[in-house]
């Protein structure tokens, strides 16, 4: 059943492609010796090249392109051995040269395609059309100032991936799930940290309506949405404009609009107005970017393991096709529950890491790269329950000291004495307490109120203090109160 | 002998001899200029004082036994090198009060081999030019005047005009200069002195204010072969900073300069015998070739199909690469701006850039614009480009038979500042021969070889293989010695 | 060679209205006066009709030069990714013509 939005006139489909562009993690700029990292005072990560000084020359950072080259193949695609950087010419305060150096004609990598999974747990295929390297521009603040803006180029010159998708996206819940996943395999590649919020990741998100059985209507670009909610909320809500304009008789104008986050509705970019002919010619600073396929081959052969390899990994390993895909969302996550699992019953680690320990970074709004436990305490505390040392609830209530102490699971079992019960006498004696306490309930349950049973298994565990082992509690009970 | 009279070579070796410091001979040259550059306006800024500090250094280092190639030897620097802590115009308003941070890779190159710079020369605006008259700092004379009327001022030739009128003129030993289309060589010839624009590739471009970035190429001018040779050395060299920059080892020129032109093929386009050519480029032409084969050349016909084509072809790549280059003059960052009160951001962009470059430049930023714009790609700068492989391919076929072509190096000797100053396309045509060396990337010389009936000095031109300056500077060197030009400008410091 | 004469024939088969010598003007961000226009108009219109014989030249098949190298085969450097520039806002901001603190300034941008 395929998304529609209902206007007056019926059903129409949404015809979604991304342009998602990504920060290279790499030390220093594309085309110059100045440091990437964020957040440092203005304009203190600047070269004169970023400054766009007269007599100053690109260079091509090696590792930017490799990146690119490792990004590409892990989204199946082409690795174009020559490619070239072009000029994308136009002005802006905070675009130093006039121009942006890209890749237009012949992008370093080519047609690819990715897998996304949807809610309903079915899978769709995202053709990429090409992923180009080019340079990320300054950043002007407009809120310093009554009537200026303010020019920052420490983000000048950074390198960034273009990633360009086929527009084979169509609906909401598709776009999110598109963008998640190319941010999960960057993140896997280590070629992106897909910090949204820090603007390591944002994209363009082309949106057009249709009738069921049309071509393709004119298209919008939102620019610059920068979280995967706000991605599925600029769909629908440019979709839903466009259906407006359509349904009114009007036409619907090719052009470039902003996503307004507080009012979720998106509108026309003034200053975007008359950029669209960017003159675009070869960069003659730099000559082709010729890849030697030994170098890429080596690129490929140490590319880490992608998400959906390790999910594939998981469900032979016997999780269900949830918690592998849970598990496998953030790299992090998956390395966290490997070391859990490792030489451990591969479910238990999976039931515990997504029950009890996500529950725990929920609520102590840690991250999986920061714990409160580590992946070899929680290991070392499913061995205790395997080995029958703690029964579930006291492995709950180790836990939650865990998260307390920061200890290590024997640590506590030794300090609290939390060590499970198993020796059938010692819980007999506490069983023939109970029911001796009790002399009315067990008339009763004798009498038939067999539901009286969990009665004395409560009271059994309470007098013991939880430390009973379940199964042996259950056990002498029912055998005591057949009496 | 008055010391700017001396050769680079000759004031090396007066100074390795002791007979002059690098302060007497700084001194004389300041001298000149305080004379002479009120007139020329070769120089837009004279770096007097740090001159005579450079040039006591560079003598203290003399005396404690550091000795560089070009030690204390005074230059001018066209004001498209970026020079650290020195003004630099381009010869334009909108970097009227630009002082750069940096020093361009070929400047620090002859600081490190102990030069004294004398200053800043003026060059046509942006190096966009073949007569110097588009310097927001004003024109450039010609230190040569017609002999009969000796009262009509000149142009020295451009965009390396100030270069070129200052090495004339005794103003410099030697100078920098760049080269898009002929920027060194129609100036070099245009003031009978001899200039090299090297191979694409043998001098970083690193620090020079970019016009076409596949074009431009620095080199130098001065009074000699031998002395071009010289300062090539220096300023040449690989650079990482440069992508487009050869990584190759820079051979010993000047000692080239003597190996002669025995057994060499000398190369005669046929396409450059142009329709309505003056009789007198043409004779010198023929002489040229006869020096070279009373010295043991042979001299061959060859064929650039192509080369009637890089005039236009020039026409599109350079002001396309010049828009774009040009973009980064827009008055935020270094330089001049314009505003109005309330002007908004693009106010802003097109006030100053309006006032900020002068009228060749914006005309030219046009051209590039329209060429590149949506639709014109295509039919113009491919177009161009493909062309351009054409010429390039050309010159291979014409290498496999030849080692070198000689051709004229402009089509006239200088002419009066007023002429041919309306009509774009007839200034353009001072390039037809030399421009052909920079859309195929290779190396070119213009050598001093003869009088025009005016008294005017004419050169002559030698095309080599990329990155064979060797052999070019070789047959310079013959050209030269036979031509024997002893003729003097005018106005010249020490006259 | 294209000599003066012809070029003005050419003028006459292809040239630029002022519209869109306005329109490069404002692409290229170069404020023209009225008059300036006319002027514009008839100088790159004499030079883009001289630049029109290109269009003769048979360049099927032919592989553009890719910038000035006269080595066909020139592919560019990799740079190490090494720190090595950076951390020199003031001579950044040295040239500026409205330095404000560590920023350019500039007339406010509305997006």
């Amino acid at each position: 059943m395929s998304y529609t939005i209902e206007g007056r006139t019926g059903p129409w489909e949404l015809v979604i492609g991304l342009e998602i562009h990504a920060q290279v993690i790499s030390q220093a700029k594309l085309f110059s010796g100045a440091a990437t990292a964020f957040g440092a005072e203005p304009n203190s990560q600047v070269s004169f090249i970023d400054a766009g000084f007269p007599g100053m020359l690109p260079v091509i950072n090696q590792e930017c392109v490799a990146q690119a080259v490792r990004t590409g193949l892990g989204l199946n695609a082409q690795v174009n051995l020559w490619s070239r950087f072009d000029r994308k010419n136009y002005f802006y305060a905070d675009l130093p040269q006039g121009y942006q150096i890209s890749q237009f004609a012949h992008p370093i990598i080519g047609e690819g395609a990715v897998e996304i999974t949807l809610g309903d747990g079915t899978t769709k295929t995202i053709g990429i059309t090409r992923l180009h390297l080019e340079q990320d521009a300054g950043k002007s603040l407009h809120d310093q100032h009554a009537t200026k803006s303010f020019i920052d180029l420490n983000r000048s010159g950074v390198a960034l991936m273009e990633i360009v998708s086929e527009p084979d996206m169509r609906s909401p819940e598709e776009a999110g799930a598109y963008l998640t996943k190319i941010r999960q395999i960057l993140r896997y590649l280590g070629t992106c940290d897909g910090n949204m919020d820090e603007g390591s990741m944002r994209a363009d998100v082309n949106v057009s309506v249709r009738k069921a059985g049309e071509g393709f209507r004119t298209r919008c670009e939102v620019k610059n949405v920068n979280s995967i909610r706000f991605v599925m909320q600029a769909v629908e809500a440019e979709a839903r404009r466009q259906i407006e304009v359509w349904e009114s008789g009007e036409e619907v104008f090719q052009e470039t609009r902003l996503f307004d986050t507080a009012r979720g509705v998106t509108r026309s970019m003034r200053s975007k107005e008359d950029a669209h002919d960017y003159r675009y010619f070869p960069e003659p600073d730099l000559p082709p970017l010729v890849l030697d396929s030994d170098w890429v081959a080596a690129l490929k052969a140490a590319l880490p393991e992608l998400p959906d390899a390790r999910r594939a990994r998981y469900t032979a390993m016997g999780l269900t096709a949830y918690d592998a895909h849970v598990l496998t969302l953030e790299k992090e996550t998956a390395v966290f529950f490997e070391t859990v699992a490792k030489g451990r019953d591969a479910k238990l680690a999976a039931n515990w890491v997504t029950g009890d320990f996500f529950a725990a970074l929920n609520r102590l709004k840690r991250d999986v790269s920061d714990p409160p436990v580590t992946a070899e305490n929680l290991g070392a505390l499913l061995d205790l329950i395997s080995d029958k040392t703690l029964s579930g609830s006291l492995a709950k209530q180790v836990f939650e000291a865990m998260l307390e102490t920061g200890k290590a699971p024997g640590e506590i079992v030794e300090e609290r004495g939390l060590k499970q019960v198993t020796d059938t006498g010692a819980i007999e004696a506490v069983v023939a307490q109970v029911m001796a306490a009790n002399a009315d309930k067990v008339a009763e349950y004798r009498s038939g109120k067999e539901k009286l049973f969990g009665f004395f298994v409560g009271q059994t565990m309470k007098a013991m203090q939880g430390k009973g082992n379940p199964a042996l509690v259950n056990e002498v009970v029912k055998t005591a109160l057949a009496g | 002998m008055h010391p700017t009279d001396f050769t680079l070579r000759g004031a090396i070796d007066a100074l390795n001899e002791g007979t002059i410091s690098s302060v007497e001979l700084t001194n004389a040259h300041l001298d000149g200029i305080a004379k002479l550059n009120p007139r020329l306006n070769a120089y837009i800024t004279v770096t007097a004082e740090k001159a005579l500090a450079a040039a006591k250094a560079s003598d203290e280092r003399r005396r404690q036994g550091t000795v560089g190639a070009l030690e204390g030897i005074p230059l001018a620097i066209k004001d498209l090198f970026c020079t650290a802590g020195t003004r630099t115009t381009a010869g334009s308003r909108i970097l009227d009060s630009f002082v750069p941070p940096y020093e361009s890779t070929v400047s620090q190159n002859l600081l490190d081999d102990g030069a004294v710079f004398l200053g800043k020369a003026n060059l046509d605006e942006f190096a966009m030019g073949s007569s110097n008259t588009t310097s927001a700092s004003g024109p450039v004379e010609n230190p040569w005047s017609r002999a009969n009327d000796p009262d009509t001022r000149l142009v020295p030739g451009g965009s390396s005009g100030g270069s070129a009128a200052a090495v004339a003129a005794r103003l410099a030993l030697g100078a920098t200069a760049t080269d898009t289309g002929g920027s060194i060589r129609q100036p070099a010839a245009f003031c009978g002195i001899a200039g090299i624009k090297p191979t694409y590739g043998r001098c970083s471009r690193f620090g020079i204010v970019a016009f076409a970035s596949s074009l431009d190429q620095a080199g130098p001018v001065a009074r000699t072969v031998e002395d071009c040779a010289i300062l090539l050395k220096s300023m040449a060299g690989f650079d990482p900073r440069d992508s487009t920059s050869a990584d190759m080892p820079v051979p010993d020129f000047a000692k080239a300069c003597e190996r002669g032109v025995k057994g060499l093929r000398i190369g005669v386009p046929k396409e450059y015998r142009l329709d309505g050519m003056a009789p007198e480029i043409v004779a010198l032409w023929e002489q040229g070739l006869a020096w070279l084969r009373d010295a043991g050349a042979e001299t061959v016909e060859v064929s650039l199909p192509h080369a009637k084509y890089a005039l236009p072809t020039y026409y599109i790549v350079a002001p396309a690469e010049a828009s774009s280059n040009l973009a980064r003059y827009d008055g935020v960052r270094f330089g001049m701006r314009v505003t109005e009160p309330g002007s908004d951001l693009r106010d802003l962009y097109e006030r100053t850039r309006a006032a900020g470059f002068g009228a060749e430049v914006r005309r030219r930023i046009m051209i590039g614009t329209y060429v590149l714009s949506a639709g014109y790609y295509d039919a113009y700068y491919l177009k161009a480009q493909k062309v351009r492989a054409l010429i390039r391919r050309d010159f291979e076929q014409a290498y496999e038979k030849v080692d070198a072509i000689l051709t004229p190096a402009t089509p006239s000797a200088a002419f009066g500042m007023d002429e041919k100053q309306d009509d774009p396309v007839a200034m353009y045509l001072n390039d037809i021969f030399t421009v052909t060396a920079n859309l195929a990337g290779l190396p070119g010389l213009a050598v001093p070889a003869g009088l025009d009936g005016q008294g005017l000095p004419l050169g002559l031109q030698v095309i080599g293989r990329a990155f064979d300056e060797e052999t070019v500077f070789a047959v310079g060197r013959t050209l030269e010695r036979a031509a024997n030009f002893t003729a003097l400008p005018g106005l010249r410091a020490g006259a | 060679m294209g000599k003066p004469r012809q070029i003005k024939d050419f003028l006459k088969k292809m040239s630029l209205d002022t519209a869109t010598i306005r329109r490069i003007a404002s692409l290229a961000r170069i404020r023209l006066d009225e008059s300036e226009v006319q002027q514009a108009q008839a100088e790159i219109n004499g030079i883009l009709g001289w630049i029109e014989q290109l269009q003769e030249v048979e360049t099927e098949g032919v592989e553009p030069m890719a910038g000035g190298s006269p080595v066909a085969q020139a592919r560019a450097r990799l740079r190490p990714d090494v720190v090595t520039d950076g951390g020199q806002a003031d001579a950044i901001l040295a040239n500026a013509p409205d330095r404000q603190g560590e920023y350019f300034g500039v007339p406010k941008v509305v997006e």
